[in-house]
């Protein structure tokens, strides 16, 4: 027994070696990571980051450099700090408290001593730099936005968050990432792949040079440039137009389903968001809850379509074949239904038909084609769900699959979604405010645009998309295959007809273009806000929507106003100069420019913040801007003219 | 004369390769922990790697005159080496150098040497010489007074010299003790009081009686025998004495490198930021070591690619840690490959120890595998975080002359031993 205790204590504490070896090196980390090496030192080279040119090869975003004054504490010696702080343009507090904090950093690390100095002190800094020990210049590359226009469409590019570093190993803390705009969707293309170089270093965190001889090191991949689809003349012209408005434009090409515009506003100058004011300036948009610049109206905005959507139904109800194009409908200022009532502006007696109806907007006549529709098989449950499918072959109440990060649903509703309020009986009475597209129907400004552009197809369309070309590569073949609608050709020419008729006789009749067949319709809704805690309603939202021309149709747009009372009011004649623009690349009709940039708004939105009882709609004078900012808008729109091509 | 040839060269080869494989790729991992970067040069005798070359050399001179001292005089001369390394480490209170907190060196020039070291090897050939004197007998107190004595004296000397580390190997004589015939109740005392001591420190001493007093009462009452009721009580006034004895010892002898030390193994400190600081500053060497161990994975990072041995990380990587530098370049299989090396060569010589006919032999044999067997424990031990911080050399493989030398001369005594095993009379 004696002799053993040494051999079994011997084996017992190899044994136990060998499983602590295990426990180490190959149960707990079985791979040696160079990323998590904290040995090595990850060097990154970055690439150069994508230009964006708009759809005429005008260049909008481009690259600066920015120069930060870099100090690594331990290697300071005694300077002429009076010197120092009048080039840095800083005070000597700044100064020390600076010193210290990166002290407090690391005595040994590199840590931003001054960022983004302007290029002129850095070329005054630069030749003195040598005799501040301690202290080098590092070059960072930022956004040049070569325009003041476009920033919901552009959009920005910002540190990265915790959240995105945990999400993509690829971002390191500090690197840059687009936010918004296409900055944020094409994102992958723009940035490139940055290079890396593996340095060893020892355990004071001082280099000792490369690691293997370089053998894992990656030089760094340019990013891409891409052509938006954006038409940036068109763009600043409507973003000049919705000066002092609420509100959104989109303009769709419909033969491709390119953007052409994309108006937001209130927008502001992207240039803003660059350089060492960014994160004061992002607050101040971000904090701005009650004009909510950040908020892109054009593609989160969801408003009740209104009288837009009264197409939707005619063609429905063609497909359908409840109506034809000649049936007619009375209405008697109205609609009865039940023991209710809905108004109408028609005469009494009038008699409309399709192309009238459209004319003259008729709620009556859309009201009782509604009620076609969802009574079709004598069942308002199967008839509902059959309407809400054919509006959704349209591209409305769900993501339209465009390519920018934001957007809205909107709302088709079906029987499912009356199942709460309605879980018994269902008669298409209790939803007839969707004939007239009020009620629960809802879209965005570019899920109606898309609807435009379909109708403008003749029964297809292109998703929207943004991205018109990308340095060698193909487009995805979501953006290049047609949609088609459930609607057939050929009930698309009576409802077109109707549109025609809106612009030549109807609704829309004071905002015709000279040489131009538009197909439009209006829209006037109604809408509400909670003023302490009582629902109150606000003046009208102003809507628009058109395609032109009539036959090989170059542009769909749809514009909201927010609070602009009627829909020819402001929508329509935004609308009608936007199409101008584009189609013919001037304006004729400069008296609806002039009142444009002449009526603000303003004094709208400020109505529901006042604390006093305000009148809406007929009860409202337009507000004129004043001689110096109408001067100024002027300047801008010359300025916008005269880059005519 | 074919008999004589043979008891020349009649090594235990076993052995000696083993004991080359561990010298030869201790150096190399030497060379890897001590590289100065871009151009290596061999025979750069500033640096460690080239300097233990050196040693290296010199150790080859020394097992030959080792080999060729006549076996006899092994144990005819124990109790003078005995005495001469007893003076050797007395002379350290006048002539030492102080390194490290620590004055265990003799300087001559450049050339430092450790007495220490060499006394373990002394200090073996005593205890060997003295128990298998025939009128010695173990068993009987008067002899293990002796005993302790002989071991004691070089224990006091190096423990007031600062060096704890070297204390603890002292320690592995208990092994050669109990082979011979120490009464078995030493090691259940021994066992017992270390076993109490890490329950007192780790659940304090409260508790730490509480679980002797219940331990005491089941062996009173489940023994056969009879046992007087007052030899019980002594038993846990004794164990309560230690318990308290412990913590007091902890907290008022030990210094705070050693309290830091012993309180992070046993996992006492539990506020995360306190633990933090302490990873930085007492334990920071255990916390670098065992990361680059862990980095190393299965197959290592390859020779002289650690990235952490590369950039120094490890402070004293070539000389106690030298073990992590195996563990991050060469992986799990090069770290299990050395632990294999090292159980086999204690094997063999605790086999061959065995096989001896004299007692003197036995012995020593004992002594050498004892002794390297506390080294390798207290040191691959203390690398990988399985015991507190304890400064001692990995044999054969950590730089240094002294302890090289000293682990040269200490096996290759008892492979001269050995081979005169069929001469003995």
């Amino acid at each position: 027994m004696r002799p053993f205790l040494l051999f079994i204590s011997i084996i017992g504490v190899g044994i136990l070696f060998l499983s602590r070896l295990f426990y180490l090196q190959v149960y707990k980390e079985n791979t040696h990571n160079l990323f998590e090496d904290n040995a090595i030192r990850k060097v990154y080279d970055y690439p150069k980051r994508g230009f964006v040119y708009d759809r005429n090869g005008m260049l909008l975003v481009a690259n600066q450099p920015s120069y930060d004054v870099m100090i690594i504490p331990k290697e300071v010696e005694p300077l002429d700090t009076l010197e120092f702080c009048s080039l840095l343009k800083i005070d000597k507090e700044t100064f020390i408290s600076t010193y210290k904090k990166a002290y407090h950093y690391s005595p040994r690390l590199p840590s931003v001593f001054v960022s983004h100095i302007s290029k002129q002190d850095y070329a005054v800094l630069q030749e003195k730099m040598r005799r501040y020990r301690g202290f080098y210049i590092q070059k960072r590359s930022l956004r040049h936005y070569q325009t003041s226009i476009g920033a919901n469409v552009l959009g920005d590019i910002g540190e990265v968050n915790n959240a995105i570093i945990k999400k993509d190993p690829y971002y390191k803390i500090g690197d840059l990432i687009g936010k918004q705009g296409v900055e944020a969707s094409y994102e992958d293309i723009l940035r490139g792949t940055k290079g890396i170089k593996f340095i060893q270093k020892d355990r004071f965190n001082r280099n000792i040079g490369s690691y293997k001889d370089g053998l894992f090191d990656t030089l760094p991949k340019q990013g891409k440039d891409i052509t938006i689809t954006i038409d940036a003349q068109l763009q600043a012209y409507g973003e000049l137009l919705m000066k002092n408005k609420r509100g959104g434009v989109i303009a769709i090409e419909p033969s491709t389903g390119e953007i052409l515009a994309m108006v937001s506003a209130p927008s502001y100058n992207p240039n803003i968001l660059v350089g060492r004011d960014r994160s004061k300036n992002f607050t101040n948009l971000y904090n701005d809850s009650i004009s909510k610049p950040l908020f892109n109206r054009s593609l989160q905005g969801v408003y009740e379509p209104g009288s837009p959507f009264k197409l939707m139904n005619a063609l429905i109800a063609l497909q359908e074949g409840v109506i034809t194009p000649h049936e007619t409908v009375t209405c008697y200022t109205g609609y009865n239904y039940g023991n209710r009532f809905m108004k109408c502006h028609c005469d009494y007696g009038t008699r409309n038909n399709l192309v009238s109806g459209i004319q003259r907007s008729c709620n009556a006549y859309f009201a009782s084609t509604y009620r076609k529709i969802l009574d079709k098989n004598g069942n308002a449950s199967t008839g509902i769900n059959n309407w809400s499918m054919h509006a959704k072959s349209f591209g409305l109440g769900n993501y339209l699959g465009y390519d920018l990060k934001v957007g809205q649903k909107g709302r088709i509703p079906d029987r499912d979604y009356y199942k709460r309020a309605y879980p018994n009986t269902f008669y298409s009475t209790y939803t007839i405010s969707n004939a007239i597209g009020q009620g629960e129907v809802a879209t965005t400004p570019i899920q109606l645009a898309n609807m435009i552009a379909a109708i403008a197809n003749r029964g297809y369309y292109y998703t929207p998309h943004i991205i018109k070309k990308i340095e060698g590569e193909e487009l995805p073949t979501q953006f290049t295959t047609p949609k088609k609608t459930s609607i057939d050709k050929v009930y698309f020419e009576p409802v077109i007809e109707g549109m025609l008729q809106v612009y030549k006789n109807g609704t829309a009749s004071t905002l015709q273009i000279p040489d131009i067949d538009v197909c439009g319709k209006t829209g006037t809704v109604e809408n509400f806000a909670i003023i302490s805690k009582a629902k109150k309603q606000l003046t009208d939202h102003s809507i628009f929507v058109a395609f032109a021309p009539k036959d090989n149709p170059k542009i769909a747009i749809a514009v909201f106003v927010e609070n602009g009372y009627w829909g020819s009011r402001f929508a329509g004649k935004v609308a009608s100069l936007m199409i101008e623009k584009h189609i013919k690349g001037k304006i004729t009709r400069t008296d609806l420019e002039n009142w444009l940039l002449k009526h603000s708004l303003e004094h709208e939105y400020a109505k529901p913040f006042a604390g006093v009882p305000f009148g809406i709609n007929e009860n409202t004078r337009l507000q004129v801007v004043d001689e110096a900012e109408y001067n100024q808008l002027k300047k801008q729109l010359d300025i916008i003219n005269s880059e005519v091509n | 004369m074919i008999r004589e040839t043979n008891r020349h060269f009649n090594f235990d080869w076993i052995s000696i390769f083993l004991f080359l494989l561990l010298v030869g790729f201790g150096w190399l991992n030497i060379l890897s922990a001590s590289q100065t970067g871009s151009t290596l040069n061999y025979f750069d005798f500033s640096q460690p790697y080239g300097k233990q070359l050196v040693f290296i050399f010199f150790n080859f001179i020394l097992i030959v005159v080792l080999l060729a001292i006549d076996a006899k005089f092994y144990e005819r001369f124990s109790s003078i080496i005995y005495l001469l390394s007893l003076l050797s480490l007395i002379g350290l209170f006048i002539f030492g150098k102080n390194v490290n907190g620590a004055t265990s060196w003799y300087a001559i020039g450049n050339f430092t040497i450790q007495p220490s070291e060499f006394a373990k090897v002394a200090t073996a050939l005593a205890v060997a010489k003295y128990v298998s004197d025939l009128n010695t007998n173990i068993k009987s107190f008067k002899d293990q007074i002796q005993t302790f004595i002989i071991i004691f004296f070089p224990t006091i000397l190096v423990l007031l010299q600062n060096d704890t580390g070297s204390t603890i190997v002292y320690g592995a004589f208990f092994f050669v003790l109990y082979r011979e015939g120490l009464p078995k109740y030493y090691l259940i005392i021994g066992v017992s009081v270390i076993m109490l001591a890490i329950l007192s420190l780790k659940f304090g001493y409260t508790t730490a009686s509480f679980i002797a007093f219940v331990v005491i009462a089941i062996i009173h009452f489940l023994n056969k025998k009879k046992r007087r009721i007052y030899k019980s009580f002594l038993l846990l006034i004794v164990a309560t004495v230690i318990t308290f004895g412990t913590n007091l010892f902890y907290e008022n002898i030990l210094q705070p490198h050693q309290q830091e030390r012993i309180g992070l193994w046993l996992r006492l400190e539990k506020d995360p930021e306190k633990l933090k600081r302490i990873k930085q500053t007492y334990a920071y060497n255990l916390n670098e070591s065992e990361k680059a161990i862990s980095s190393g994975g299965l197959t290592g990072k390859g020779f002289m690619q650690g990235t952490r041995t590369t950039g120094k990380f490890v402070p004293e990587q070539h000389t106690d840690y030298i073990f992590s530098t195996v563990g991050e370049e060469w992986g799990f299989l090069g770290s299990a490959f050395v632990v294999i090396v090292f159980v086999l060569l204690l094997l063999r010589i605790l086999h061959l120890a065995e096989l001896q006919k004299s007692q003197f032999c036995r012995i020593y044999g004992y002594g050498v595998a004892s002794i390297m067997f506390i080294h390798f424990l207290v040191n691959i031990g203390m690398v990988m975080g399985l015991l507190p911080t304890i400064g001692i050399p990995l044999p054969f493989f950590s730089y240094g002359g002294s302890g090289l030398w000293a682990f040269t001369i200490l096996l290759f005594i008892f492979i001269k031993l050995d081979s005169n095993r069929i001469n003995q009379w």
